[in-house]
């Protein structure tokens, strides 16, 4: 039953979205080729289909976001478990982090592509620093609020490193760092298109870019549905692993 | 002697005052002895176990273990906390083989163990559900039968039965008690309950708070089974109870 009342919130939501759109369209004197409606917009939709564009770009994107997430994901948390049982490294490594942090991950882009010029590598650098920042910050906060019974527990059975690290402090950490993980993983799909609107030839950034070039506001806006689409998947997948984790675990879910 | 206490001092910077926790504590303590630290709130008892567990830095005196001076925990000493500390990620038998895990022991004999350490605590058929899926008082079984399976010397607990309700709670004394005896553990255990102390106890370590010291020590004469409403046990337990100044007049007296 609430499964269905969830599915008829969504189907209503987008009902309600794709009226205003129409309505929009309709009632403002936009030239329909820079705003076009819904129905030209699915047109556009099906267009990149059947080219074969529309997934090869889905590809190229997903494939990038996949290793700038997942490498991102493994240093910063790796990085997180070391300093955060290090207070004192941490303690001077902090400053620099704040000051980078608070940078948007595009400004670096410029920069990227002078060094790496256009390609998979700027996107994937792109990604790697949306998600760094969060997933480290959270990781060393996670391991510094593990709850020192553990620990304890751990002196008093003689359990030394590395084994410390891996049989307690991660799993002691993960709930926390998994919030980090799911967090950082909207912030990086919103900065690989951003990645891929400067640094690339190819992918679903790109493809805004090479709708804009050519005046075609329709793909444009199929384009970014797309890309929304894409983001509340990946949600829901990182949602699903992050449960399965916990739940072999312990954790109650 | 087994354990030795000699002229423990510990002091804490509360509020930037200094705040002695053990003020020339002294006890010794022989092996296979059941020892109560019993007492009020704030009165060292904690400090005290773990202190003698390693946790604790003392900031004078001197605590040997079997002629060693203590200086970190060790896994020949398990101590047994109130909070139960199992890890909520591990199923209860893996719980179980934590030690064992460091002991190197291998993962058949682990499994054996485990299931005779669960077995004793009588919880046999729980291997594979996780901490949160069991009532305190089995919760803390486990931890017994976690700190049991490294077959160590001593065992530290502290407060140990503190969470649980008044059943459950003299059940695990009847066990600890049986344990105690058939496993010929040295145990030291914190409680501020006085019927818990003397139903333990050989000897119960009577401490009283600002300073923390040591009161007094009482050698409890019951032998074999304890029977908590033989006359006996009650005679014990007044002459606790005058030991705090909590029997009659004077209890009255405090009242009005
Ligand atoms: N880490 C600490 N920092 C400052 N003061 C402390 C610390 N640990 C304990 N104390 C103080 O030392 C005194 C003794 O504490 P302790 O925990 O040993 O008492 P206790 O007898 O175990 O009490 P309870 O029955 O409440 O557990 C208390 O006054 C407490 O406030
Ligand atoms: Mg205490």
């Amino acid at each position: 039953m609430r499964k269905l009342r969830e599915v008829k919130n969504v189907v209503v939501s987008l009902i309600v979205f794709v009226l205003l759109w129409q309505i929009l369209f309709i009632t403002s004197d936009f030239n329909e080729n820079l705003f076009p409606s819904p129905y030209m917009a699915l047109q556009a939709l099906v267009e990149t289909v059947t080219k074969g564009v529309l997934f090869t770009n889905i590809l190229t994107s997903l494939y990038r976001f996949l290793i700038g997430y997942l490498a991102s994901i493994i240093v910063a948390v790796a990085l997180g478990l070391v300093l955060g049982q290090l207070p004192g490294v941490f303690q001077y490594i902090n400053p620099v982090v704040q000051l980078i942090r608070p940078i948007s991950p595009t400004a670096w882009m410029p920069f990227i592509v002078l060094l790496f010029g256009i390609g998979d590598v700027p996107a994937i650098v792109i990604i790697f620093i949306a998600a760094f920042f969060p997933v480290l910050l959270s990781t060393v906060t996670a391991v510094r609020n593990i709850n020192p019974v553990y620990l304890k527990v751990s002196q008093n059975f003689a359990i030394s490193q590395p084994e410390l690290t891996w049989k307690v402090i991660l799993p002691a950490a993960f709930p926390q760092i998994a919030s980090g993980i799911h967090l950082a993983l909207g912030s990086a799909w919103i900065f690989l298109v951003a990645g891929e609107m400067v640094g690339a030839q190819s992918g679903l950034g790109y493809q805004i870019i090479d709708a804009r070039n050519n005046i075609r506001a329709d793909i444009l806006l199929a384009t970014i549905i797309v890309i929304g689409v894409i983001g509340i998947i990946l949600d829901g997948l990182i949602k699903v692993i992050e449960r399965r984790i916990l739940a072999a675990w312990g954790g109650q879910v | 002697m087994y354990i030795e206490v000699q002229n423990a001092c510990k002091k804490y910077i509360q509020d930037g005052a200094e705040f002695t926790a053990l003020d020339n504590v002294s006890l010794d303590i022989e092996k296979g002895e059941f020892i109560c630290l019993l007492g009020p709130s704030g009165c060292g008892k904690s400090t005290l176990l773990n202190a003698v567990a390693g946790f604790e830095k003392l900031n004078s005196g001197s605590i040997r273990i079997d002629g060693t001076e203590v200086s970190k925990p060790s896994i020949k000493n398990i101590t047994i906390f109130q909070n139960y500390g199992l890890l909520p990620w591990r199923t209860v038998e893996k719980n179980v083989e934590l030690g064992l895990e460091t002991l190197k022991v291998p993962k058949e004999e682990r499994h054996q163990i485990a299931a005779k350490y669960l077995e004793l605590v009588g919880l046999m058929g729980y291997e594979k559900r996780f901490p949160h899926q069991l009532s305190g008082g089995q919760q803390q079984r486990v931890s017994i039968a976690r700190g049991l399976a490294v077959n160590p010397d001593i065992i530290f607990m502290d407060e140990p039965f503190g969470a649980l309700d008044a059943i459950t709670r003299m059940k695990l004394q009847d066990d600890i008690l049986k344990i105690s005896r058939k496993a010929h553990k040295t145990i030291i255990f914190v409680t501020h309950d006085i019927e818990e102390a003397v139903f333990l106890a050989d000897r119960i370590v009577v401490m009283m708070a600002d300073p923390g010291r040591i009161k007094s020590i009482v050698k409890v004469p019951l032998m074999g089974h304890r029977d908590r409403t033989s006359a006996d046990f009650l005679h014990v337990r007044d002459k606790i109870f005058e030991l705090f100044n909590m029997k009659s007049d004077e209890y009255i007296e405090y009242v009005i």
